[in-house]
């Protein structure tokens, strides 16, 4: 089938972009969406032109590396699929696809279709973690879980870190990722003694970060490639108002975005 | 010249039960006082890496890791679906630390070092305490504990797992303890950055030439030990189950400085994947062999039966598996599923439009569990397979075919895990140590967070406190030579301009070693590889094309680097198993088998590590070879029968 991809260009986050239609000719129903940007990439690089750059890795759908907008929908119109496992079946002969990267400010542009999640990072290093060091932990047995719980934390933590969530959001809201790791370590009896400091600091970094509100819309749950439950966020919410009561005195100190590339220490604002 | 470096693998002496107690005890220690002045650089952030780093962190070593994703969550171990043996006999099913160390050593073809693989065992049980611990949320038994299944090469249950997205949910608990440290200050991460070269100054690893895959700038980094944890050599295959970007430069650099490379035709084919679809193909997809404990692999029984899978009857199938080996069934170790489904299709009896692919039928699961228990436990793969292939496994047996999917060949280490170099330790894949020529189910994030967690944190420590490093600055001669040929190897590659692009040798490469490298191996078609091999290397060189920029984003440029790598590496495999008169595990060359053509051992003449020394750019490398003794579980004829 013949498909025409529209993309967005662009060198650099100094430079100025724009889209670039590429016809495309023989195109598969079993490729995937990435494997069609490799035929376009290989052509344009035979042609010593500089192909499309995107992010990936695994291809099987959990690195959380991929990603991008197809025609307005964070990967593309099957749900539960990242771009990597999206198959062209699922798009007629003659469709154009319009490919840009994922749009927030908390997300800084670095090339063509790739952006800059160190955001999400830094969200976990705000207590997105269960504070045990190497060799201090009791036998796996000791503290029975029973199987609902154990469930609904795994639910949570499938989590793969891509940015869908986001992108979908029309006030470009990381609650989806902050409130799938909130729950799930909330859900553990291992994550109990920190469940106060853990939200409260996790939510205080997603501010610090940029990100945007939650508003209950539910574009994130609809776009993301695990399905994430919508449940999370209500979690992280009590889990917020809880631990800012209970821990009014202590002083919340975040992360300070770095946006530049040159791995300077990062800083600490109140 | 062969045998002209001496392997010492300081093996700790006496009963192998104690000789980890023993070596720990002997090993100096650090004053913590003084840790947080040792600067350690971590290459890698997977399951090795992240775990390294984050105990090392603890420790209070000032830690700098690298990885070449955008964060280390993304690191390949992320995908490993099925599981991680302990040795905790928690089902009561006859399981120890002994068996579990038995196991390996036997499923490994009696090509892994006992004491490694008996400290692996022993770790094993403090690996599950720690992960759960960490929140990891492994599947759980209505009682509230631990549930446990069983995997391919073992008849007890001893695999823990987390749906089919165990290595997620492991890598993820590495990697929040990582990010634990760098909010600690500890850590220091190192995203988009790769490894390009590493510096040896006085014979001692000290340091990486790193180019930021942002900018493009390159910088040195010195320290007083460098851990890569990199991960394994599959991509060379081109088509695997490895994720595209993974790659072998870390370690061949490491190589070309001075490391030994030990037993590279070591690689593993994974039985159970879903089969290749057409030329454009990326990579492959594996479906988790935990698939085996529930379903049954068949083909038709006739020649050229298309009747659809549904229909034909019982007696019109063959569970060859079943039948050749009765007692493990299904359930026979990777090599010997994988050489099995090979030897079915090409005897022309292989499914699907290629003929290149066996039934793997869980129906008879289904009836007996019920479709919402076998949804439960693989839910997710069965998506997976809908997606790629359009065909609904609760419906229609699934297809596979085997793919490459580990290498259990790497950086020759000791003992305490380090390298020819002093101060260049590698862990996890990366490493030769634990597999010997084929790795069990499920044992591969054993390894990982054993060396990571449990391993390292010491014998960095004795490291540190006996090699006591001198002071070094990134103006060293070394150091700025390094850098100065690093640029160097960047401008030649962009400097060609020919026509092709570096995915298009790769594909080629890879499929000269599939072909000649992969399940089955002949002395003539390696010498056959290693002419196409030189071959193309030289065309690469003269025809590839790289555009754009060194000073940017360049993923063309990162992947020529990388397949220029390969292309070499390549070449030395083919000349490993060329060497290999056997067949052991993975390794099968079609001279020596058995009359019922099951691998042939030579353990009077290869019972040994085969580990090759980097003589320069025009030189046939150099063999080592360190002997392997088995007092524990002696060699015989791996037999599944």
């Amino acid at each position: 089938m013949k498909l025409k991809l529209t993309i967005w260009r662009q060198r650099n986050p100094a430079a100025k972009g724009k889209f670039v239609s590429y016809p495309i000719n023989d195109v598969n129903p079993d490729m995937s969406m990435l494997e069609c940007l490799d035929v376009l990439n290989e052509s344009l690089i035979e042609r010593g032109k500089e192909p499309v750059a995107f992010e990936h890795d695994c291809r099987e759908g959990i690195c959380g590396s991929c990603g991008f907008m197809i025609s307005g929908v964070a990967h593309g119109p099957l749900p539960a699929t990242t771009v990597c496992q999206l198959t062209m079946r699922h798009f007629k002969d003659g469709d154009e696809l319009v490919l840009e990267p994922w749009r927030s400010a908390s997300f800084p542009f670095v090339k063509d279709l790739i952006v800059d999640r160190r955001a999400f990072d830094r969200i976990i290093q705000s207590g997105g973690y269960i504070s045990v060091s190497t060799g201090s932990a009791p036998d796996g047995n000791t503290l029975p879980v029973s199987k609902e719980v154990a469930d609904r934390a795994m639910d949570a933590a499938a989590c793969i870190g891509c940015g869908a969530c986001v992108a979908a959001c029309p006030n470009g809201s990381a609650a989806l990722f902050t409130g799938a790791k909130i729950a799930h370590l909330a859900i553990l009896p291992q994550g109990k003694p920190e469940q106060d400091r853990r939200a409260v600091r996790m939510v205080a970094q997603m501010h610090t970060e940029g990100f945007g509100s939650c508003t209950n819309i539910g574009e994130c749950t609809g776009v993301c490639p695990k399905k994430i439950p919508l449940e999370t966020i209500a979690v992280m919410n009590r889990d917020y108002l809880r631990g800012r009561w209970r821990e009014r005195q202590a002083p919340v100190t975040t992360i300070a975005p770095v946006t530049n590339w040159d791995f300077e220490k990062t800083e600490r604002v109140p | 010249m062969t045998d002209t470096i001496k392997l010492d693998a300081r093996i700790p002496s006496g009963p192998i039960e104690q000789g980890w107690d023993k070596a720990r005890f002997e090993m100096k220690l650090v004053n913590p006082a003084n840790k947080r002045r040792h600067t350690v650089l971590v290459v890698g952030s997977g399951l090795a890496g992240a775990s390294a780093s984050a105990s090392l962190g603890e420790l209070g070593y000032n830690v700098k890791c690298f990885c070449f994703q955008d964060s280390p969550r993304r690191a390949h171990s992320i995908a490993a679906q099925g599981g991680i043996n302990a040795a905790k006999n928690y089902p009561n099913d006859g399981d120890s630390v002994y068996r579990l160390f038995y196991d390996t050593v036997k499923g490994g073809d009696f090509r892994a070092r006992e004491a490694n693989v008996y400290r692996l065992a022993q770790n094993s049980v403090h690996i599950i305490d720690q992960c759960v611990a960490q929140g990891v949320p492994f599947a759980r038994e209505y009682g509230g504990l631990l549930e446990n299944r069983s995997f391919g090469g073992t008849q007890v249950s001893r695999t823990f797992y987390a749906r089919g997205q165990t290595g997620q949910q492991l890598l993820l608990g590495a990697y929040q303890a990582l990010e634990r440290q760098v909010d600690a200050g500890t850590v220091t991460m190192y995203p988009r950055s790769e490894m390009l070269d590493l510096i040896v100054i006085d014979g001692q690893a000290r340091g990486i030439v790193v180019r930021n895959l942002v900018t493009g700038e390159l910088s040195v980094h010195l320290a007083d030990a460098v851990i890569l944890a990199t991960g394994g050599y599959g991509n060379v295959y081109y088509l695997s189950t490895n994720a595209k970007g993974s790659n072998a430069t870390a370690i061949w650099r490491a190589y070309k400085r001075g490391a030994l490379f030990a037993n590279p035709c070591f690689t593993q084919i994974h039985p159970t994947c879903i089969p290749v679809s057409g030329e454009y193909q990326s990579k492959l997809t594996l479906m988790s062999e935990s698939l085996r404990n529930d379903g049954r692999i068949w083909v038709p029984k006739q020649h050229g039966d298309k009747r659809p899978p549904n229909e034909i009857p019982e007696e019109d199938r063959d569970y060859y598996l079943e039948r050749r080996y009765p007692s493990f069934g299904n359930l026979v170790p990777r090599d010997v599923a994988s050489r099995n489904a090979k030897a079915i299709c090409d005897q022309g009896l292989g499914v699907g439009e290629t003929g290149l692919g066996v039934y793997l039928d869980l129906s008879e699961a289904i009836d007996r569990f019920g479709i919402e228990t076998i949804r439960e436990r693989y839910g997710n793969l069965f998506d997976m397979y809908q997606r790629i292939t359009d065909e609904d496994p609760y419906e229609t047996p699934m297809r596979i075919y085997p793919a490459i999917h580990y290498t259990m060949g790497g950086l020759w280490v000791d003992y305490q895990l380090q390298s020819t170099v002093p101060g260049l330790f590698v862990l996890g894949e990366a490493n030769f140590s634990d597999h010997g020529s084929n790795r069990l189910g499920a044992s591969a994030m054993m390894q990982g967070l054993s060396d990571g967690y449990f391993i390292i944190p010491y014998t960095i420590g004795d490291y540190l406190a006996t090699a006591k490093p001198a002071k070094v600055t990134p103006s060293h001669p070394e150091a700025q030579a390094a850098l100065a040929s690093t640029r160097r190897g960047i401008e030649k590659l962009l400097g060609i301009k020919g026509k092709r692009s570096a995915d298009s040798f790769h594909r080629e490469l890879g499929r000269i070693i599939w072909d000649c490298c992969g399940m089955s191996r002949s002395a003539a078609g390696l010498k056959e590889a290693i002419d196409r091999i030189r071959t193309l290397r030289e065309e690469f060189w003269q025809n590839l094309m790289v555009p754009g920029w060194s000073s940017d984003l360049n993923q063309p440029l990162e992947r020529a680097g990388r397949v220029a790598d390969f292309l070499e590496l390549g070449e030395l495999m083919c000349i490993d198993a060329l060497d290999r008169n056997e067949s052991c595990g993975g390794h099968f060359r079609e001279e020596y088998q058995t009359p019922d053509g099951e691998p042939q051992r030579d353990d009077e003449h290869y019972s040994h590590v085969a580990a090759w020394a980097y003589t320069g750019p025009d030189n046939p490398p150099e063999l080592s070879k360190e002997p392997l003794q088995f007092n524990y579980v002696h060699p015989s004829q791996r037999s599944y029968k």
